[in-house]
């Protein structure tokens, strides 16, 4: 019935991408531009003693230095943290923190200039690991946090969580580890700007959310926003590395101001991991009580993050480690304790799927052995659990479509699971594990009743529509997904549609493209700019043709009777009356989230107007001689509501599989310890990622359920996917070799370890064996739907 | 350094005669986006470790980066921008469009030509072949499958072209 949706069409910029057309960031050249290089630290903790730019400043071709003292407001993503400076003031954080700007007519005077200037540094003692920063409140690496070198500490109890575990039948606790890997976008950040004399800003970047650049860079250079323009070229791959405000982005913006002239400035790639913002580590505990049956009685939590050096995403990826555990399973009362700490290391952030790979890893590993001591098939056991669709979870998230049901068919079914799991040969095993993730972030950034997504769009009397958005195309096909819809609407060729999105100058705002929300929010936005276009043209041609409006179809390219095609006329044709009879056609489509049910402190976390669905299969060879693990197929089945593209959502399937295929077996931002915190992989020689030769078989099914949010029914598919990958590949290693390495990446020298623990008869098991102590804030205690709650917390009576 | 005089050396880029002066330390990446203005080759490293800036040196895939543009006095250059032909795709540029191997599309043109190079000396590859043959290159949006999929549906094409 849909002339565009669903199909797998060409992306509208394809032929810009595979003719090398496409201008990223560092393509973009202008006369007298000049080039930017930072200095930065050499030092994991230090306060700066003094910095001498005297001998840079004056070599010939260096045109402006900068220090901390030029820019010393602070800023970053999250209101609550504001702890980033474009270049350092009083003291850096890690190996790589910038503490000075130079701008030359040349990269190579910029780099000799570095090398002039001098800083002396006072090294303070740093924190390699949470542990670390736990166990040491002092020195403090922020002078803000809730306790010491701990940046946030979140406790939230969804009913009484002990009462529920020990109603169980069976309790069981684990502990897991997630290690930090990094987003590795092929295109190292680069950044130009430019300043006009008539006291105007323009920056092209590779950002992914350049409405937050805009605001960071108004509040830092003190200038009105009017008077800054932020362009995001397309991004060469994002992966959520391109999320945050960067200090890069605002140094060279104040070097075009000071010099008058453009400035540019491209990262290499060690600087690429020394920006990060990648997967926090995470130490976590999880204790839940199941009854014989496998329901679960209730379920404690405890996550502990290595944030690096600033808050980044971090407050938000802290509550993600807590927030989508009932998502997917029914959990009646629900414990979450979450802490983030400081260290001296590259700060941690946003990657795909955002703080919740981590305890997805952990539940769905922590679900594999409670199955087998029940002595339940796992894939029956998960589908006993399911929440149901259109219900309330204990934390109040609302479920809308749920498919994970048939998503657990379909890969049971499709990779042979009943005669595969524990009947494999020693050596082969398969693994299941499943997921969900959020359709878009409920809430913005910054607290604000402003749509989250803004379409205007324009019809040409020529016939052709331009669709303006302030999206970010990252490679996800966003741009295109504005065509699609649009498309469909008004029964055009996508490809007779232009977009301009990501320019703060001619877009509306959208927030940008992070935590899934660009289908849905855009889509939606552009569905309404469209449907009311439709409505003006669909009046004046009526009237034309005679016929009522609500038997106009609009398709091919033609406005016509829908009881009779041959009545009717060109889709310009139609344009060129309403234009005649109105003036200009313009409309604007808007999309705000529904509001969230949970109104307790820390609700904002999680909700979303859809959750996608995930469930796997794994298939592995574990040598055990090398403890090299091979993957040769994964079956993944993905419930996406509705592809917008089919060829689209198939290659974020494939994507999200490869990239989770990485940080399973060999992704890890690994550091060397003690006094001195040294990246030991700012490379991507040394930072293992998968090639061609690693990559997997995949077997991808869409299950399509339309979700009443989405637009067409729409619900996200680039993050979602990823999550069951790792805890699907772990669960297959124990059954083929009958040891759990419950750590990733799950390295051969893990799985050597654990076998060595078999063979002498211990535990056979390769991860961490305690969480530390925490100061843990008094609870917030929310009742649950089921106990008449009402999203509120209920507030404690002191004596 | 930035004083240092310029050389001049004569090549065949994309089939044209072509002069170009440059720095003597540069690297042919450099020469083709800094001197040619030829930005549809890229770079994610520039120490040989991720392949995109491959292109083709005498009809053989070459990492860019690592190649000193003096080094390329009297060669065949072959770069992204001159795959299409008289306003028309390539094969591969067609199979890649449509079957979505190119989500972002920066490492898209060093795909390109590692195919394009593939298929030039083995019209049709297994699917182990074109691994092999794409081993060099890293993609982090695309899983690599569909770029096997196109490869495989362009050499079908030129087959039975």
């Amino acid at each position: 019935m849909h002339k565009v949706i669903g199909k797998a069409l060409r992306k509208v910029d394809a032929v810009a991408k595979v003719t090398g057309a496409t201008r990223f960031a560092d393509d973009l050249a202008f006369p007298r531009m000049l080039f930017c290089k930072l200095l930065r630290s050499t030092q994991p903790h230090a306060r700066i003693v003094s910095i001498d730019t005297g001998a840079a400043a004056a070599l010939d071709g260096v045109q402006a230095v900068l220090t901390g003292r030029d820019l010393p407001i602070p800023f970053g993503i999250l209101p609550v943290s504001q702890d980033e400076h474009a270049l350092c003031v009083d003291k850096v954080r890690f190996i790589g923190d910038p503490v000075a700007a130079v701008a030359a007519t040349t990269e190579e005077t910029a780099t000799a200039a570095l090398d002039l200037i001098k800083v002396a540094y006072e090294p303070l003692k740093s924190f390699a690991s949470a542990e670390d920063a736990v166990a040491n409140p002092e020195p403090r690496i922020h002078d803000y946090g809730d306790s010491g070198n701990l940046h946030k500490l979140i406790d939230l109890e969804f009913g009484d969580a002990d009462a529920g575990i020990a109603k169980g039948d069976f309790v069981r606790e684990d502990l897991f580890f997630f290690e930090g890997n990094t987003h590795l976008p092929m295109e190292q950040h680069a950044a130009v700007a430019t300043w006009s004399p008539d006291g105007k800003v323009t920056l092209w970047t590779s950002t992914q959310t350049p409405h937050y650049v805009h605001r960071a860079l108004a509040k830092v250079l003190e200038l009105p926003p009017a008077r800054i323009r932020v362009i995001a070229t397309p991004n060469g791959g994002g992966f959520g590395g391109k999320s945050d405000p960067f200090n890069h982005e605002i140094a060279v913006a104040k070097l075009a101001m000071i010099t008058g002239r453009p400035v540019k400035i491209t990262l290499t790639r060690e600087e690429v991991f020394y920006c990060h913002r990648g997967r926090h580590p995470t130490l976590m505990s999880v204790r839940t009580g199941v009854t014989k049956d496998g329901a679960i009685t209730g379920m404690h939590f405890r996550s502990l993050l290595d944030g690096g050096a600033y808050g980044s995403y971090g407050v938000a990826s802290t509550y993600y480690t807590g927030a989508l555990q009932t998502v997917t399973y029914h959990v009646p009362r629900y414990h979450f304790q979450g802490a983030r700490a400081f260290t001296n290391k590259a700060p941690c952030g946003p990657k795909r799927g955002h703080g919740t790979p981590q305890p997805r890893f952990a539940l769905e590993v922590h679900l594999d052995k409670i199955a087998e001591e029940l002595r339940i098939d796992p894939a029956e056991l998960r589908l006993k659990t399911l929440v149901p669709a259109n219900s309330l979870t204990a934390n109040y998230l609302r479920i809308g479509s749920m498919g994970l049901g048939t998503c657990i068919e379909k890969v049971v079914d499709g990779s042979g699971w009943k005669t595969k799991f524990r009947k494999l040969p020693q050596g082969r095993g398969v693994g299941l594990a499943c997921s969900s993730y959020i359709s878009g972030a409920g809430l913005p950034i910054y607290w604000n009743n402003m749509p989250h997504s803004g379409v205007q769009l324009k019809c040409d009397r020529g016939g052709g529509v331009t669709v303006f958005c302030g999206s970010t195309e990252i490679g996800q096909g966003s741009d295109s997904i504005l065509a699609y819809i649009v498309a469909e609407v008004l029964g055009v060729d996508p490809f007779d549609i232009a977009v301009v999105t990501g320019d703060t100058d001619l877009t509306p705002v959208d927030l940008g493209s992070y935590s899934s929300r660009v289908t849905l929010m855009t889509g939606n936005a552009a569905l309404q700019a469209a449907e009311r276009a439709r409505q003006i043209l669909a009046v004046h041609a009526a009237r034309k043709l005679e016929v009522p409006v609500e038997r106009l179809a609009f398709a091919d390219g033609r406005v016509c009777d829908a009881k009779d095609r041959k009545q009717g006329m060109s889709f310009a044709e139609a344009v060129q009356l309403a234009e005649a009879a109105e003036g200009t056609i313009g409309t604007t489509g808007s999309y705000t989230p529904p509001k969230s049910a949970g109104r307790y402190r820390g609700a904002g976390v999680g909700p979303s107007p859809a959750y996608s669905y995930s469930a796997c299969v794994a298939e592995v060879d574990v040598d055990p001689e090398t403890g090299i693990v091979r993957v040769p197929t994964i079956w993944i089945a993905h419930d996406v509501g509705r592809s917008i593209n089919s060829a689209s959502v198939i290659g974020q399937v494939e994507g999200s599989i490869y990239m989770g295929l990485g940080e399973a077996l060999m992704e890890e931002m690994a550091y060397r310890g003690n006094r001195n915190v040294v990246h030991k992989i700012p490379s991507l020689l040394e930072y293992k990622s998968p090639t061609t030769l690693e990559m997997c078989d995949v077997v991808t099914y869409l299950v399509e359920d339309p979700d009443p949010n989405g637009p067409f029914g729409a619900k996200e598919v680039g993050q979602g996917p990823l999550l069951p990958v790792m805890p699907a590949v772990a669960n297959a290693v124990y059954d083929a070799v009958g040891v759990r390495v419950d750590e990733v990446p799950i390295t051969p020298e893990k799985v050597l370890k654990a076998l060595r623990r078999k063979e002498k008869g211990e535990p056979a098991r390769y991860g961490p064996d305690s969480f530390p102590d925490i100061p843990w804030p008094e609870p917030t205690r929310v009742p649950t739907p089921w106990e008449g709650g009402d999203g509120k917390s209920v507030e404690r009576v002191h004596a | 350094m930035s004083n240092e005089s310029k050389v001049k050396i004569a090549l065949r880029v994309n089939d044209e005669p072509t002069e170009v002066a440059f720095a003597p330390h540069k690297t042919l990446l450099e020469v083709l986006r800094e001197d040619l203005n030829l930005t549809g080759t890229k770079h994610g490293c520039e120490l040989g470790e991720c392949g995109t800036c491959t292109v083709l040196l005498d009809e053989t895939p070459v990492l860019s980066c690592l190649v000193l543009g003096l080094a390329c006095a009297g060669k065949r250059v072959r770069t992204v921008e001159g795959m299409a032909q008289g306003g028309k795709l390539h094969p591969l540029q067609e199979t890649f469009a449509d079957l979505g191997a190119a989500q972002c599309g920066y490492c898209t043109p060093a795909f390109l030509l590692a195919a394009e190079a593939l298929l030039m000396s083995n019209p049709k590859p297994t699917r182990d072949e074109i691994k092999d043959a794409l081993a060099g290159n890293l993609c982090r949006c695309t899983g690599y499958l569909k770029i096997y999929e196109a490869i495989e549906l362009a050499a079908q094409r030129i087959q039975h072209a």
